[in-house]
C-alpha cells in the first residue's frame, strides 16, 4: 500500500500532465473568478464585510465552551435530541442506532462534507441500506463511486459526455449530451427517492446558538426535500460551526454565496430548528443532531493555528489555488481539498502522513487573500511546514544544509562546482530527459536552463577593470 | 447509548484554557458595527425596492408582478394557470391566498391540517403567502407558518407566492429583525430564504433551473 505521500505525488503527476483536464479546470475556475468580481462589487465595503465575518467566527471559537452548550440546550428545548460524538466510530455508531429504531430502509442525503470526513456512505451500504446522495454533483460521482472532486462542486472534474455516459449506462437513461436533460434525469430518479425515504441525512452551514437552529445554504432544493419528506431529520455537524447569533445570518450568508459561487445568495437558505412542531402541517417526526468533533478540539487547543476553525467551507481557497488549478481535487486524497485542506488535515489526520500537503504550495497567498473570514492560510502552511521539521527534522535534510553551508563558506569551492556544473551540463546533453539523467526528476517536466556564458564573478571582474 | 457532551465540552474547556496567539489574532475591526453599511444596498423608499427586487428578479430568473389590488392578482394568477394549464394547485388557508385564487376553476389541496405527499406532489403550482420580500437579494422569506409548511413551496414545479405591499423589506437585517418580532416567542421549525427557483450549475458550471425544486417562482406583489 503506499502512503499518502506516494499517492500525492503519482495522482498529481498524472493530472498535471493531462492539459486537456487542465484546460478544462482553468476555464471554469475562471468562469468563477469574473462572477465573483461582479458580486463582490455590488458590497457597500466587501473589506469590513470580511472583518466582520472574521470577528464572529473569532468569537464563536474561542467562547466555543459556552456557545455548544447554549446551542445544544435550545434544540433539546424544541425536541431535538443532540448526539455529542467524540469521533467517526461515535458518529457512525450515533446514526445507525437512530437508523436502526426506526426499522428504516431507505434513506435520503443532501449534501454534507462532515458525513464524508466519516466515511457514513461506505458504512451504510455495507449494512444493507440504500442511501442515495440527492446534490446533483454528489449524485453524480456517488454513480462513479468516486470522492467529491471540489467540496463545493463535487462533479467539476466531468464534462457532460462523461455524465451522459454514466447514466445511459447506470440509468438507463436515454442519450443526451445537454445539461438541462441531464439535469432532469436525475430530477426524476431522486423525486422518488424524497418521497420513499425513511430517513434524510443532511449537513448544516451553521448552528445558531441562541435559537438553537441549524442553517443550511443550497441551491437546488434537495436539502429542503431531503429535511421536509422524510420521517426522520439527522442533521451531521462540525461542533466549529455554532454562531452565536441569529442576526448575524444576514452578514455570513451573503459573504458564504460571494466568495462560495459567486453568487449574491444562494438559492435557499433554510434555517431549521426542531422536528414538526405543534400546529404545523408537515415536516418530520424527529430530528437528530449528530455534533461531531473528531480532532476538530486537537485544532482549538493549537494557539497558533485555531483559526482555521473559522473555516465557512465556501471552497473559495480552491478556486483560487495554483496547485489545486494543476493537481485537482482527487490528488489531494482528502475530504477537504486545496489550501484549507492542506491546513487541517495534518491536525485532523496526523502531521506526519500529511505534511507533503503544506509543502505542495506556491504560498502565493492567494487564498489568504480570497478567504472571506480571514484565515491566513499561506502562513498557516508555513506553520505547518515549521512543525513538521522540528518534530521530525530529516537526516538526509540536515545533511544537505551541512554540505550547504560548507561550501557556501569556501569560496574557491563554490567557484569549482559552478565550473564543473557547466562542463556537466555539455556533457549531459546526450542522456537529458532519459532515467539516465541526473537530473530526471526536474527535467521530466521542467526544463532546466542553460547557464549563462560567463558567472556574476567573472562579469564582476571585468566590469571592475 | 452513551453521551459524551461532558468528554467533548471538557475537551474544549481544555483547549481554551491556552489563550489564542496574539500575532495570529485579527484586530482589524470594521469602521461601523453596523451591518446595512457594508451589505449591498437595500433601496431607501418603496420604489426604490420594487426596482431593486426587479433587478435581482430578472438575474434570478423569477417572475415578479406588481398588481394594484388583489382582484388583479387574481386576474394574474388565471392567465398564468390557463397559460400552463394547471390541474391543481395546492393552497393553505391564508387571506391573501384565498383572495387570489378565488377565481382558479382548477381543483385545490390544501395543506391544512396535513395532506398527501403524492398529491401534492402531482400539482402543478403550490400557491403561499409569505412573511416578507427582500429587495436586497431579491428574495421571498418564509416559514412553516406563514407559507403553509415546508413542502407547498418546494415540491410543485412551480412556486407562487404572494405578498402586501408593506412586506417588501429593504434588506436581509430587517428581514432577520422582522422574524424575531413575530416569532421569538415560539419559532417554527423551519424558515427559509428563496432566491429565484431551484438552481444547480453542477454540470460544466450551466445554469439550469429546476434541478429538485419549483422549476418556476414567480412573485406577486399586490398594491
Amino acid at each position: 500500500m503506499s502512503t499518502p505521500l506516494e499517492q500525492f505525488q503519482h495522482d498529481a503527476a498524472q493530472v498535471a500532465g493531462d492539459g486537456d483536464q487542465r484546460q478544462f479546470l482553468r476555464s471554469s475556475l475562471s468562469g468563477y473568478v469574473t462572477t465573483r468580481r461582479g458580486t463582490q462589487g455590488r458590497f457597500q465595503d466587501y473589506t469590513s464585510a470580511r472583518a466582520a465575518a472574521a470577528e464572529i467566527k473569532w468569537n464563536a471559537i474561542e467562547n466555543l465552551d459556552k456557545l455548544l452548550p447554549q446551542f445544544a440546550d435550545n434544540l433539546e428545548a424544541r425536541g431535538v435530541k443532540v448526539h455529542w460524538c467524540r469521533n467517526g466510530d461515535d458518529a457512525r455508531k450515533a446514526i445507525l442506532g437512530v437508523i436502526h429504531a426506526h426499522g428504516a430502509k431507505s434513506i435520503v442525503k443532501s449534501k454534507c462534507m462532515t458525513t464524508e470526513e466519516i466515511h457514513l456512505n461506505e458504512l451504510l451500504e455495507n449494512e444493507g441500506f440504500e442511501v442515495v446522495e440527492s446534490d446533483l454533483g454528489e449524485f453524480i460521482v456517488q454513480l462513479r463511486g468516486e470522492a467529491p472532486y471540489h467540496f463545493v462542486f463535487p462533479a467539476m472534474h466531468l464534462k457532460r459526455g462523461a455524465i451522459n455516459k454514466l447514466f445511459k449506462e447506470k440509468l438507463k437513461s436515454a442519450d443526451t449530451d445537454d445539461p438541462e436533460q441531464l439535469t432532469m434525469i436525475a430530477r426524476e430518479v431522486l423525486r422518488q427517492k424524497y418521497l420513499d425515504a425513511d430517513v434524510g441525512i443532511s449537513g448544516a452551514n451553521f448552528g445558531v446558538a441562541e435559537t438553537g437552529m441549524i442553517s443550511i445554504t443550497e441551491n437546488e432544493g434537495n436539502a429542503r426535500l431531503t429535511t421536509a419528506m422524510p420521517k426522520v431529520h439527522i442533521a451531521v455537524m462540525g461542533i466549529e460551526k455554532v454562531i452565536p447569533k441569529l442576526d448575524d445570518l444576514a452578514l455570513l450568508l451573503p459573504l458564504l454565496a460571494t466568495a462560495g459561487t459567486g453568487q449574491h445568495l444562494t438559492g435557499y437558505n433554510s434555517q431549521l430548528g426542531g422536528p414538526r412542531q405543534a400546529g404545523e402541517v408537515d415536516g418530520p417526526e424527529e430530528m437528530h443532531v449528530v455534533l461531531l468533533d473528531n480532532h476538530r478540539t486537537r485544532l482549538l487547543a493549537d494557539q497558533e493555528q485555531r483559526d482555521a476553525l473559522r473555516c465557512i467551507r465556501c471552497g473559495a481557497c480552491l478556486n483560487v489555488c495554483p496547485i489545486f488549478k494543476n493537481v485537482g481535487g482527487h490528488t489531494y486524497g482528502t475530504t477537504y481539498q486545496g489550501p484549507i485542506g492542506s491546513v487541517i488535515t495534518p491536525h485532523l489526520r496526523g502531521l506526519s502522513s500529511w505534511k507533503h500537503l503544506s509543502d505542495s504550495s506556491s504560498l502565493c497567498g492567494a487564498c489568504t487573500e480570497t478567504c472571506p473570514v480571514q484565515i491566513d492560510l499561506h502562513h498557516h502552511l508555513l506553520r505547518n511546514r515549521r512543525n513538521s521539521a522540528q518534530k521530525q527534522g530529516g537526516v538526509l535534510e540536515s545533511l544537505q544544509m551541512r554540505i550547504f553551508s560548507f561550501v557556501m563558506r569556501r569560496p574557491w569551492l563554490y567557484g569549482l562546482g559552478g565550473k564543473l556544473g557547466r562542463i556537466g551540463h555539455v556533457l549531459s546533453r546526450p542522456i537529458q530527459g532519459t532515467k539516465l539523467d541526473p537530473l530526471y526528476k526536474w527535467r521530466a517536466t521542467r526544463d532546466f536552463p542553460d547557464p549563462a556564458a560567463k558567472t556574476f564573478k567573472e562579469q564582476w571582474k571585468e566590469r571592475r577593470r | 447509548m452513551s453521551d459524551h457532551r461532558e468528554a467533548i465540552l471538557g475537551r474544549v474547556r481544555e483547549a481554551l484554557r491556552r489563550p489564542t496567539d496574539p500575532h495570529v489574532r485579527s484586530t482589524s475591526a470594521p469602521a461601523t458595527s453596523e451591518p446595512r453599511a457594508w451589505l449591498p444596498a437595500g433601496g431607501d423608499t418603496h420604489d426604490d425596492r420594487v426596482a431593486l427586487f426587479a433587478e435581482w428578479s430578472d438575474k434570478l430568473k423569477t417572475s415578479f408582478i406588481t398588481v394594484a389590488d388583489e382582484s388583479q392578482a387574481a386576474g394574474e394568477l388565471a392567465r398564468i394557470a390557463a397559460e400552463e394549464g394547471w390541474t391543481s394547485v395546492g393552497v393553505h388557508t391564508d387571506p391573501l391566498v384565498q383572495a387570489c385564487t378565488g377565481q382558479l376553476t382548477v381543483s385545490q389541496l390544501s395543506t391544512d391540517g396535513g395532506y398527501d405527499p403524492a398529491e401534492l406532489e402531482k400539482c402543478d403550482a403550490g400557491i403561499t403567502a409569505c412573511d416578507a420580500l427582500v429587495a436586497q437579494t431579491g428574495s421571498v422569506v418564509l416559514t412553516t407558518a406563514s407559507a403553509g409548511g415546508r413542502a407547498l413551496s418546494v415540491l410543485p414545479p412551480h412556486h407562487v407566492a404572494i405578498a402586501r405591499r408593506d412586506q417588501l423589506l429593504p434588506d436581509l437585517p430587517s428581514a432577520y429583525e422582522l422574524l424575531r418580532q413575530r416569532y421569538a416567542a415560539a419559532w417554527p421549525s423551519f424558515m427559509t430564504i428563496i432566491s429565484g427557483p431551484s438552481r444547480t450549475g453542477d454540470i460544466e458550471r450551466i445554469l439550469v433551473l429546476g434541478a429538485h425544486g419549483p422549476k418556476k417562482l414567480t412573485v406577486i406583489l399586490v398594491g
